[in-house]
């Protein structure tokens, strides 16, 4: 029996891919205007957020149609409210690639510190969780999402690192000082990436398992 | 919305009585072609009445009344040279009760309606019963025993056979009148999913006290209340935003 | 103590029970002393000749009542010829339209007419179809026989039609037919096998009516085919010879009576089988 309802969620799961491919794509975007110091690709991340705000709205607006015309229950109830949540964290993670794309911005004006190594391979990381977690949610793999909440230790070790790095250079030379404090702030908005992403792998946990693991060890 | 104001139902201060007693006072509103409409609403609050208006069902009560205007894609229904039997060909009914003609075979009461009205030609009417149980979502099921009783049916499969025996006659409109409340949930569900094919070819109005299914089914919504039309709408704005209090306090079960 | 009440309750029940039983043997006893007198005198003259031929003269043993039984059947079909079309569509007129003034007139006058003695049933039709023609005749016993038709089949035809649900008349209606193709091709058609029911036991009923025939049909004594001559009938032809002095006449009555009792028992079964069926 083709139930129109699955559709309605079909169209839901692909809305939320391309948001997701939208953002990887901020992320992405974000990091390569700082280490190629284009000033342009930043100016364009920092417009494309707009376009993924509109992705949050609307997939919003989606989800509260569906569960006002439908009363879904049990697995499309987790679904559905699963699908309202992550768009936030999604949105957040948006947000965060504009502000490293302004800070990007900002130390395109001076030269670089140092070689950028450690954050793009931060970025890297939190790319890879951001798919992993959406996949973990289309395809519903509770195993996938509890390796991305796993994953998130390695984005904390770096930015322990970086911090560490960094310290090191402000004590060494001042004038280094507003150089370093712009690029721990963009090591501290990918920490907070990865910790977007391991929200959405934990809802994923919920959807599929029922539990919430959120606030709790996974 | 209203881009083509002859198309579909178009009503204007409609008012029906019961002997003296006015019982919907004066609905003025337009039902969209080959969309469904439901119309939800308290116990007693004129849904049924209304909807038995728009197939002139409602004056085969005795000492009944009409008034006001009812136009079917600018044909006016209550018209002086109108044959109330024409308009119930073109606007079919299904009840809420499954009313299969219980002396009769499967078959037999799909082609009924043609055969009462002088259609002979065992040609056409083994092709219309094909089609209209294929279209009712019966055929497969039925195909076999065409020749059982209808009463021999599950109720579910009663209902469908009533729908079919109405599409039979080739209607345009297609009046449910809480066609599944006398079914378990899962024969509801299935035709539901009927209804919601069926609107590619037909208008339908769907009287239902269930609010969820008007929810689920529906592309518009009108709210009634003590014989008055309180709101009328979009389905997805109606059960995320209405407008009025009394819809909202309905919607959300808050309702006396 | 409960238990005392308990076995009393028990007791009363029984009691209750046997005395309803015995009430019905008491109700059944007339019926099967009838029969089995009926046998025991009648049953010597019963055979294939009984069946088939005319009645003899008088003085002359042997014969039968053929003509009787063949006389009975025509008498029938032409007391259906009035009753059973004014009975039926009466019966529809008063279900759909009888709920006026008028309408109880008609029905208080049919309950009037089912109440007439058949005698004086039978002094209307030899006012009407006799006198005029200075002639006794098959069609003034048919007719007066009709006349007693005539209230049971509208009754029963109007107490059928009106216990048909509304939802089958606007199940009909909403297809878009006329008023009156509803109520003839779809509500009386569900109720047909009620209706011949009716008709069945109005049947036997008149089946077994003299009163009526004694001065309408009168009685023949030979084959009668022509419906405007005088006609035999069983119960005419078993009140004649029950009166004789003959007592081979008298046999030949009781065998009479037989076959009629036979042939109403057996109309009553047919209905009951009928109405089993359409279920």
């Amino acid at each position: 029996m083709q139930w129109h309802f699955d559709d309605e969620l079909k169209r839901l799961k692909e809305m939320i891919l391309r948001m997701g491919a939208m953002v990887e794509e901020q992320i992405a975007n974000s990091v390569k205007a700082l280490v190629e110091r284009d000033v342009d690709l930043a100016r364009q991340t920092i417009a494309n957020d707009h376009r993924v705000n509109a992705m949050d709205v609307e997939i919003d607006e989606t989800c509260i149609r569906l569960l006002a015309l439908y009363q879904p229950a049990a697995r499309d109830l987790r679904f559905i409210t699963t699908a309202m949540k992550i768009t936030t964290d999604l949105e957040r993670m948006s947000d965060l690639s504009e502000d490293i794309s302004e800070r990007a911005i900002e130390l395109a004006g001076e030269p670089p510190l140092k070689p950028y190594i450690d954050l793009p391979r931060m970025a890297g990381h939190a790319q890879r969780m951001v798919k992993e977690a959406l996949d973990a949610f289309v395809n519903q793999d509770a195993q996938l999402a509890r390796r991305v909440c796993g994953d998130d230790q390695m984005i904390d070790d770096l930015t322990d690192q970086i911090f560490r790095e960094l310290l090191s250079y402000m004590m060494a030379d001042p004038a280094t000082v507003t150089r370093a404090i712009r690029l721990s702030f963009i090591a501290k908005y990918l920490e907070r990436i990865g910790d977007h992403a391991t929200n959405v792998a934990e809802m994923v946990v919920y959807l599929v398992e029922g539990k919430l693991i959120r606030h709790t060890q996974a | 919305m209203n881009s083509d104001t002859q198309k579909g139902f178009r009503v204007e201060d409609l008012k029906a009585y019961f002997g003296k007693v006015e019982a919907l006072h004066g609905i003025s509103m337009a039902i969209p072609f080959q969309q469904v409409t439901a119309i939800i609403g308290p116990s007693g609050c004129g849904k049924s009445t209304f909807v038995r208006c728009l197939n002139r069902m409602h004056e085969v009560t005795p000492e009944t009344k009409v008034t006001g205007v009812c136009l079917w894609q600018g044909w006016d229904l209550y018209g002086p040279a109108v044959d109330p039997v024409e308009v119930r060909r073109r606007i079919g009914m299904v009840f809420q009760k499954a009313n299969p003609f219980p002396m009769m075979s499967i078959y037999d009461n799909v082609v009924a309606g043609l055969k009462l009205m002088g259609v002979r030609n065992k040609q056409k009417l083994a092709q219309t019963a094909e089609q209209s149980l294929l279209r009712a979502a019966l055929w497969d099921e039925v195909k076999d025993k065409l020749g059982q009783p209808g009463t021999s049916l599950s109720g579910g499969q009663q209902q469908r056979l009533c729908i079919a025996r109405a599409l039979a006659v080739e209607p345009e409109v297609l009046l449910l009148d809480e066609p599944t409340s006398a079914l378990d949930p899962i024969a509801a569900r299935k035709v539901e999913e009927l209804i919601y094919d069926l609107k590619q070819s037909y208008t339908i109005v769907i009287v239902t006290h269930n609010m969820q299914q008007a929810a689920r089914v529906s592309d518009r919504t009108a709210f009634f209340l003590l014989g008055e039309l309180i709101e009328y709408d979009k389905t997805a704005l109606i059960f995320t935003n209405p407008r009025e209090k009394r819809t909202e306090d309905y919607i959300t079960g808050r309702f006396g | 103590m409960n238990r005392y009440i308990a076995l009393k309750k028990r007791a009363i029940n029984r009691l209750a029970q046997g005395l309803c039983l015995l009430a019905l043997l008491a109700s059944i006893v007339p019926l099967v002393t009838i029969l089995l007198d009926a046998l025991a005198r009648g049953g010597s003259a019963l055979s294939l000749a009984f069946l088939t031929e005319l009645p003899r003269p008088v003085g002359e043993s042997g014969g039968g009542m053929a003509n009787a039984i063949v006389g009975s059947g025509i008498l029938v079909a032409l007391a259906s010829v009035v009753g059973l079309p004014l009975g039926i569509f009466g019966g529809i007129y008063l279900a759909e339209f009888g709920a006026h003034r008028f309408g109880h007139f008609i029905r208080f006058l049919a309950d009037v007419l089912s109440g007439i003695p058949s005698i004086v049933n039978g002094i209307f039709a030899y006012t009407l179809l006799v006198l005029p023609f200075r002639h006794f005749s098959a069609t003034a016993g048919g007719f007066a026989l009709g006349l007693m038709m005539i209230p049971t089949v509208a009754r029963t035809t109007e107490e059928l039609i009106l216990r048909v649900p509304t939802t089958l008349r606007e199940g009909a209606l909403a297809l878009g037919i006329p008023y009156w193709k509803m109520v003839l091709r779809v509500v009386v058609r569900s109720v047909r096998g009620g209706i011949l029911t009716g008709i069945l036991l109005a049947i036997a009923r008149i089946m077994g009516e003299t009163a009526p025939l004694l001065f309408t049909s009168f009685g023949n004594p030979f084959w009668s085919f022509n419906v405007f001559e005088p006609i035999s009938a069983l119960p005419l032809q078993i009140f004649n010879y029950a009166l004789s002095p003959f007592d081979e006449w008298h046999a030949q009555a009781w065998a009479g009576a037989l076959v009629l009792i036979t042939i109403v028992l057996g109309l009553n079964l047919v209905s009951r089988l009928i109405m089993r069926f359409s279920k």
